[in-house]
Formats: C-alpha cells, structure tokens, sequence
C-alpha cells in the first residue's frame, strides 16, 4: 500500500468536506450546543440553585454509588457537588454522540457519493489500489469526529472550569477518566462505527440509503458507547484501559477486512445487481 | 516479452455479463499499437464496458485480455498506470478547483504534480484552474478531463465518447487534440456511435453490435472488402445527358445523389465511358472517384451482415 496515495485520497475528500459549508456549518452548530451552550446554561442554572429537590436527588444518587465512584465526587456544598456530577457523568456520553455522528455523516456517502456523482469512474481507472481508497476515505470520515472531540472538549473543559471551577476551589476538568475517554477510547469506537459504515457505504445504491443504513450501525454503537463512557468516566483505572485496548483490537481487525473486500466495480455503479 | 508489432490491446473471446444482461459476448478485436482505433456502435453496444475491461476497472467473465502485453485482471495496476481515460460524462470533484482536480490525478498516476500545469497548459484550460470546477461548461470539464487523462503520458488512451455533449466547434478542437496526440505515437481507442467523429482520424475501425465485434480492420480494406466495385460520381451541366449511364457496358448500378454515382465493374472502363458521354452530348463538369464516407461503409457493412443473419 502506498501512503502517498492514501493521503492524496484523503487529503481530496478533507479538502472537499472544507470547502462545502452547506456539510460543516450544521455539524459545527450541533457540536456548539452540545459542547458549549448545553453545557454552560445547564452548569450556570445548577449553579444558581440552593437546595432545591433536583439537588437533593442528585446527592441521594451520589450516595448509593459505590464508594470508589462516589469519593471521587469533589464539592463542598451540595450544589457543588451536584453540579460537579452533572459536568463529569453526566455529560459523558457527548463525548461519543457528537463525534460519532459527525463522522457518520462524512462515512456515509464517502463511497456510493463516488458512485453517485460519477468521479468513482476516474478512481476505478485509476492506479489507486481498493485499499488506498477505503483507508483514504476512512481518514477522512476520521478527521472531522476527531477534530470535533478534540476541539469540542477543549471548549468543554474551558465551560466546565469557568462555571463549575470556583465553587470546586479551581479547574479540575478534563478528570483522569475524560482523559482516558478522549485520549485511548472514544478514537477506537468512532473507527469501528466508520469501517463498518464505509462498508455499508460501497453496498447500497444511494447517498440516502447509505445515511439510513448507517444509523443502524451507528444506534447500536452509541449505546454502547453510552454505557462504556459512563464507565471509563467513573472508574478510569484499569477498566478504561482495557476497554480502549479491546476497542483498538476490534476497529483494527474491521479496518483491516473492510480495506479487503472493497471491489473496484462498486466504484462504478454496475456492480453485480445490474 | 512484448514486441513493437504487438497490439497495445487484445480481446480475446470475452464475456462480460451483468444478471441478464451480455454486456460483451465472445468479444475478439485488437488495437494496434502506435494507431486510433475507433469502436463504433450503437447506444448498448458494450463499448463502454470493453473500456473498462481493458482497465481491469470490470474483470471478464471469460476470455483473454492484454494490454501491453499485461493482464488487467492480475496486473491492473500496472495497466490503470499506463493507461488514461476519458469517461463518457467526465466527472470531478465540483467543489474543488480544477487545478485541485488535477494535482490529485497528478499525484495518483505520476506521484507528483509537476506535469498538471503543463497538461493543463495543453489543453487550453491553464487559464481556468482556479475556478471551481463546478462552474465550468461541458467543453471545460471536456478538456479538463483530456488534460487528466494525460497527465502521466500513457501510452494507451481510452475515450468513451469524448464529445458528448458538446457544440460542434468544442468537439472539433477535441478531435483535433486527439488527431495531434495520435500523431505522437499513442495507441488510441476512441468509443463513439458518431461516424463523421470517427471519419479522417481512424486507423482502425471495429464496428461493435449487442457486446460483439461484428468487423475490424482498416478503413481501407473494410472499403474494399464491403465496397468492393469502384464508384464514380458524375455531373453534367445537362444532366438529362447523364440518363444513358444504366445503358452502358461496364456500369453496375446508377443512382442519384447530388450527382451520378455509378458503380462500375472495373475502373479501366472508365475512359471509354468518359469518351461515350461526350460523344452523346453530356458536357461533363465532374468526375470524380468516391472514397467511401465511413458512414456509408457503417450502413453497408450493417446491410451486409443483417444479409448474412437473416
């Protein structure tokens, strides 16, 4: 395999995916609200409250956690400590939705789209092995969900710090199980949806049979994702890291089998059903 | 080894098939190295197919394919590095500009983008790289599509109806560009089902029905192996005069078209034919032997075998 060609591939469709704004202004809004403007208004207003019920309930949950999750809860009031749950767990499972979904979208039509505009014809003829053109195009499904994690729980942290920060005696955030989540195990998951997306991507005949196909490969993942995230962010010791190995283990054996059964014919759109 | 005189491609017996559909059937033809040759047919002919077996972009049901002497089904790589193509409907990446288009291909099939700006550059496109390929007019994205196919200097060039679509002067210049590459020794196969396209610049014609060859060689010889018997037109400024050509020794058959076009069984008569119509008053003002079109080789040849079908 030819790395120069992989990255012409994907440096083609990153350069693409820029330039349409129509693509990446929705995306960007989303992940604004989920990383910035959720986040700040929903801390801000638990902030403002003093023993009000939803802080009563949130210290009652807190304290039937095991005690391992339940002393890594910092604050000194009630509400501080509230408010430190709803930032840390309870906003974890963003880390997985936002990214994934972004990646999906870009996943999706990075296959049937060649087909459909027609400019698979020119990849078919050209010199490009199938597995440059799937590993080209995962990279760039991968970029923007991993730029949007990045990106995003930097903006996260810094909300997080800002309205949370002072009543918690300082910045605490990004925790070590964030840390763990961003770093070692949300980049596996995303991946594993994306090969098997792309996938999906060179066997359906349209851009929005793709988009529907996709969602079902990407629900199951996200909810699992969901528990796994909660998890990692609760007790990221051992758990997260084995978590995240297993999910290295698992996207590169899908990445490694997709490259293979890409067929060159699907790029032209007369595969076997005509 | 690959010798000069072998084709740059050769189908042998080939079958492509598609659920139902024969795509190409027990297709056999070659195209010589160094020539143009020009698949002509119908719409759903298989021309479109034959070019992307040749690339290996399709693998062949059954059959032999070479291309250069190599095997696209085992070494497409090589095959694809050595040979350029133009679609039908040349398709780009709308949102980027065409040099962005280009440097792409460029890095694919030459590893670098030196050689995009000078292809670009002979095409007559230099001056609109920076636009958006997605403002560009068919002849544009025509020659656009030409400059990428030969970004690498390959030494087979497939065309799949390069002038679809465009004005009759575009298409010109596009067959113009193609004659001056012909010129510089590439092996050409140019698809089309518009014989005055293929007319002046075909070395070699294969005329493609239903995924078949039905026939292949050079104008020339498929002339006189269709049109065997020569065929002179003649005019005169009283053309009444001309009627008495039927009644002449030697004359086959006479027909009216803007002229006389008389075949004859033997071109030696045609003195003494000149010598008998002046001397019954026909004041002749052309005489002239008629080089088949190759459209009127394509309908003879397409009469000659609905003759041997039926």
């Amino acid at each position: 395999m030819s790395w120069s060609h992989v990255m012409a591939m994907a440096g083609a469709d990153l350069r693409r995916l820029f330039k349409s704004k129509d693509y990446w202004i929705p995306l960007m809004l989303m992940a604004g609200l989920f990383f910035v403007i959720i986040p700040f208004f929903s801390l801000s207003m638990i902030g403002s409250l003093e023993n009000t019920q939803f802080v009563d309930q949130v210290t009652q949950i807190v304290g039937q956690l095991p005690d391992s999750v339940s002393r890594a809860v910092s604050g000194e009031t009630a509400t501080a400590r509230a408010s430190y749950v709803v930032a840390v767990f309870l906003l974890a499972p963003i880390a997985i939705i936002v990214p994934l979904t972004i990646s999906a979208a870009v996943g999706s039509n990075a296959i049937v789209g060649e087909r459909e505009r027609g400019t698979g014809e020119f990849l078919a003829h050209s010199p490009l092995k199938t597995s440059e053109i799937y590993i080209g195009k995962l990279i760039a499904s991968l970029v923007p969900g991993y730029l949007a994690t990045f990106v995003g729980f930097s903006l996260y942290a810094v909300i997080v710090n800002l309205t949370v920060g002072p009543s918690l005696g300082g910045w605490f955030f990004p925790t070590k199980g964030w840390l763990v989540l961003i770093l070692w195990v949300i980049p596996p998951f995303i991946a594993i949806a994306l090969s098997l997306i792309l996938r999906l991507s060179a066997r359906v005949r349209s851009a929005a049979a793709a988009q529907q196909a996709s969602s079902l490969v990407t629900l199951p993942i996200i909810i699992v994702s969901y528990a796994v995230a909660a998890g990692v962010v609760a007790s990221p010791d051992a758990s997260g890291l084995w978590v995240g190995a297993v999910a290295w283990v698992i996207a590169g054996l899908l990445i490694t089998r997709g490259a293979k059964t890409l067929q060159r014919d699907r790029l032209l759109g007369v595969a076997s059903e005509v | 080894m690959k010798s000069e005189m072998d084709p740059a491609i050769r189908f042998s017996a080939v079958t492509k098939v598609f659920g139902r559909i024969r795509a190409v059937e027990s297709l056999d033809f070659i195209a010589p190295t160094g020539a143009v040759t020009v698949l002509l047919g119908p719409n759903g002919a298989g021309k479109t197919t034959t070019v992307r077996l040749t690339t290996g972009a399709l693998v062949a049901d059954r059959g032999n394919i070479e291309v250069l002497g190599l095997h696209p089904k085992t070494d497409g790589d090589e095959v694809r590095r050595r040979t350029g193509v133009v679609p039908p409907k040349p398709a780009f990446y709308d949102q980027l500009t065409g040099w962005e288009n280009l440097q792409f291909a460029a890095r694919i099939f030459a590893g670098t983008d030196a050689s995009a700006y000078e292809a670009a550059e002979r095409f007559a496109i230099e001056d609109a790289l920076d636009q958006e390929v997605g403002g560009y007019s068919t002849g544009m994205r025509t020659r656009l599509a030409l400059a990428r196919a030969v970004i690498h200097d390959p030494e087979v060039l497939l065309l799949d109806e390069p002038t679809a679509g465009l004005d009759p002067e575009s298409a010109r210049n596009v067959l113009n560009l193609i004659a001056e590459l012909a010129s510089k020794g590439r092996s050409i196969v140019l698809c089309t089902h518009l014989l005055h396209e293929a007319e002046g610049i075909a070395d070699h014609v294969v005329l493609m029905s239903e995924g078949h060859a039905r026939v292949a060689g050079p104008p020339k010889e498929l002339a006189s192996r269709y049109m065997p018997d020569p065929i002179i037109i003649f005019d005169a400024e009283n053309r009444h005069s001309l009627n008495q050509l039927a009644e002449f020794e030697g004359v086959i058959d006479v027909q009216w078209n803007g002229g006389i076009h008389a075949t004859l069984k033997d071109l030696d008569r045609l003195p003494d034919l000149i010598a008998d119509l002046v001397d019954g008053g026909a004041r002749l003002t052309r005489v002239e032997p008629l080089v088949p079109t190759l459209e009127e080789l394509y309908f003879e040849m397409q009469r000659s075998h609905e003759e041997q079908d039926v």
